[in-house]
């Protein structure tokens, strides 16, 4: 017999903080929802886990032919297509978390009106299965490494640590969206739009070094980008990014993700009432 | 430990209607308006769906919710199962609340019926564990033991549902919150929910029920609620609480609709209209009975019509006086009583359309009344559902070997 203990519910305060140990209980929400995004994935799919891999190295493909070839852009002498995938890489964790995070409340609308669970879960379950699909993509990668010779530097220790400003930026930004879409459901147009934007607009498919004179800022202010580069220290041991990036980094990832989790709380008890 | 499972005090819901009617819905919208009008404030309404409401629930009771539509019944459910956030007051719950709001949320087509099992499970607030425990039971409950690794897609719907609801049921919550679910199934299926949900109430857990169908509620409750627009009229016996919510059912229904805001001309309305009993045997005469007003300035005579129509809203019969060949006077007010004495009507609830007319319609007053008709049967044999089924009403008839 479990321990009862009493739930008082009130009206929600003005900014009401998610409750760690309700989300901690509902863990298996999350594993739950993971697997089930994934099943579905594959399912009912000719080519099934093929996709994952597939997908970053078609794009990577055509990044280094339209960048690489016919706009015969720089890329920092590593070559063009290992290049394009390391942007790939990072990019589908990041593109992948937004994407699917932002319209996940709204597909799971009859939950959401229905039954009780704390619904940060749901956008942030869309991690899972992303995570997974980085895992496939990364054991391309490391083939790709030693097909090419490539060797990474020290800075391969700091991966784990891009990932995840990576997963915190992307999910920040998804579980803001997925609220913001319950109320406003244009979010799922201006979605995708904003991520192709964001994609030709951060160095993913070209050097940093092509970019110069009046729009680099522009660039130097993208947290993508420094996320990018920081991919590309640790794998590929290109130039490593300056200090300020790596703290600018770390401090936008967490900034963006408790900001995107506090909108979302702010938003999470009125959603049944206009889903 | 307390022995109060469930404590409200002074708990209320509105929800803000847009008094202007045209509240953004797109935030290219909210962000024009905003530009356009900087100042103004959106002006809403305020709705109330739950007014003050304020009750203890002791644990281990079966407690029905019982109300009309709009009356906040759904809405209090959703408060306490926490699903939607009330606007005042405070609710103390003593455990966990499993709910089973309309079965099979959760279900996804895609996946197979074991998936679903899980998945849904642990929604509603199960360790994977638990569930794992009691896969057995909640199978072999739902009778679907063949399908499970069929996806739920290509179940049909009886079975989608016994699934769903084998495994709600199996919840171990100290609250279970269910709304309308005995409402799906064969005979023989809800039998056994309501003999689970007994069960699961003698378990010493407590259990909030909210229906229409005054029959489980009679035969499951040990208590009940009665609430009206929004307001608590009544916690306390479900025999009194049924009698309360049957009662109220003609005079809200008149109240409710505003007798100017109707359609027809008006020259002369229906000022009263009363279902003679709430509650009807299938082989029974129904007795409606109405006013209508007087208007000396109305040249010619008019006659009047009525429709009976069950829950689906199809219009089971039509009862115009023509027929019979009453015409009324309009220079005097009219009391009129219709008698329905065949065919027999299906059990279930229906509601009667009155209608006055001579050229053009001048009164038409849909909802005037409701009915139920008794579930007890008039044949002398009982036959699970399919043997009902098809007809839109029962016929009086009987088969011999010649």
């Amino acid at each position: 017999m479990t321990t009862t203990r009493t739930t008082v519910i009130t009206p929600p305060g003005r900014l009401p903080l998610p409750s760690w140990r309700e989300m901690w209980e509902a863990r298996e929400v999350f594993t739950r929802f993971g697997i089930r995004d994934l099943k579905l994935r594959y399912r009912q799919t000719a080519l099934g886990v093929i996709w994952v891999v597939l997908q970053p190295l078609l794009s990577a493909g055509i990044f280094s032919i339209v960048f690489g070839q016919i706009a015969n852009l720089s890329s920092d002498g590593v070559p063009y297509f290992v290049f394009s995938f390391t942007g790939m890489l990072a990019w589908t964790v990041f593109n992948g978390i937004v994407t699917r995070a932002a319209p996940s409340l709204v597909n799971n609308q009859a939950l959401i009106s229905k039954v009780f669970f704390p619904r940060l879960l749901v956008p942030l379950s869309t991690v899972l299965s992303v995570l997974v699909d980085f895992l496939v993509a990364s054991v391309l990668m490391v083939a790709l490494l030693v097909i090419y010779g490539i060797t990474p530097g020290w800075g391969l220790a700091t991966l784990p640590l891009w990932i995840l400003a990576t997963v915190l930026l992307g999910s920040g930004i998804g579980m803001a969206c997925s609220a913001l879409m319950v109320k406003f459901r244009d979010i799922n147009y201006i979605v995708p739009f904003a991520m192709q934007s964001l994609l030709y607009a951060s160095p993913l498919a070209y050097s940093l070094s092509e970019v110069s004179g009046s729009i680099r800022w522009l660039f130097d202010i993208n947290p993508l980008t420094w996320i990018l580069e920081g991919f590309r220290w640790a794998l590929l041991d290109l130039a490593q990014p300056p200090l300020w990036q790596l703290a600018g980094a770390a401090g936008v990832s967490v900034v963006v993700f408790v900001g995107g989790m506090l909108i979302f709380s702010k938003m999470e008890r009125g959603f049944a009432d206009v889903i | 430990m307390t022995d109060v499972a469930i404590r409200a005090a002074g708990v209320g819901k509105s929800y803000k209607i847009a008094a202007s009617d045209d509240a953004p819905s797109t935030a290219a919208e909210a962000v024009m308006r905003r530009l356009r009008h900087p100042l103004e404030r959106q002006q809403f309404e305020e709705f109330r769906a739950l007014d003050d409401i304020s009750f203890e629930i002791p644990r281990g009771e079966a407690i029905g919710i019982l109300g009309r539509n709009g009356a906040g019944k759904s809405t209090l459910l959703k408060l306490l199962t926490r699903v939607a956030a009330p606007t005042r007051g405070q609710i103390e719950l003593t455990g966990r609340v499993g709910s089973l709001l309309e079965v099979g949320t959760g279900f996804h087509p895609e996946l197979t019926g074991r998936e679903n099992v899980f998945l849904n499970g642990t929604l509603l607030g199960m360790r994977k564990s638990e569930i794992k425990a009691r896969f057995d039971e909640i199978v072999a409950f739902s009778g679907v033991e063949k399908f499970l690794d069929t996806p739920v897609k290509r179940y049909s719907s009886g079975m989608y549902v016994r699934l769903a609801f084998a495994v709600a049921a199996h919840l171990d919550t100290e609250i279970l919150a269910i709304d309308e679910v005995l409402a799906v199934g064969d005979a023989e299926f809800q039998a056994k929910c309501i003999e689970r949900m007994r069960q699961v109430a003698a378990q010493g857990r407590t259990v909030l029920y909210v229906s229409h169908q005054i029959q489980t509620v009679k035969s499951l409750c040990t208590s009940a609620i009665f609430l009206e627009h929004g307001k608590l009229v009544m916690h306390g016996e479900v025999d009194e609480a049924i009698e309360l919510y049957q009662t109220s059912r003609d005079r809200v229904s008149m109240s409710a609709t505003d007798i100017e805001r109707r359609p027809g001309t008006g020259e002369v309305r229906i000022t009263s209209a009363t279902v003679t009993s709430p509650l009807y045997k299938t082989t029974e005469d129904k007795t409606i009975e109405f006013l209508v007003s007087a208007n000396q300035d109305y040249i010619g005579k008019y006659f009047v019509s009525c429709h009976i129509n069950d829950r689906h809203g199809t219009t089971i019969l039509q009862c115009d006086s023509r027929v019979t060949g009453l015409w009324l006077d309009p220079s005097v007010e009219q009391k009129i009583a219709l008698t329905i004495k065949n065919p027999w009507l299906k059990p279930g609830e229906y509601t009667v359309d009155l209608f006055v007319c001579s050229s053009g319609v001048l009164d038409s007053f849909e909802g005037a009344g409701r009915f139920e008709i008794h579930p007890v049967l008039p044949y002398p044999q009982a036959v699970s559902d399919e043997g009902l089924d098809a007809g839109l009403v029962l016929a009086d008839f009987d088969y011999e070997r010649r």
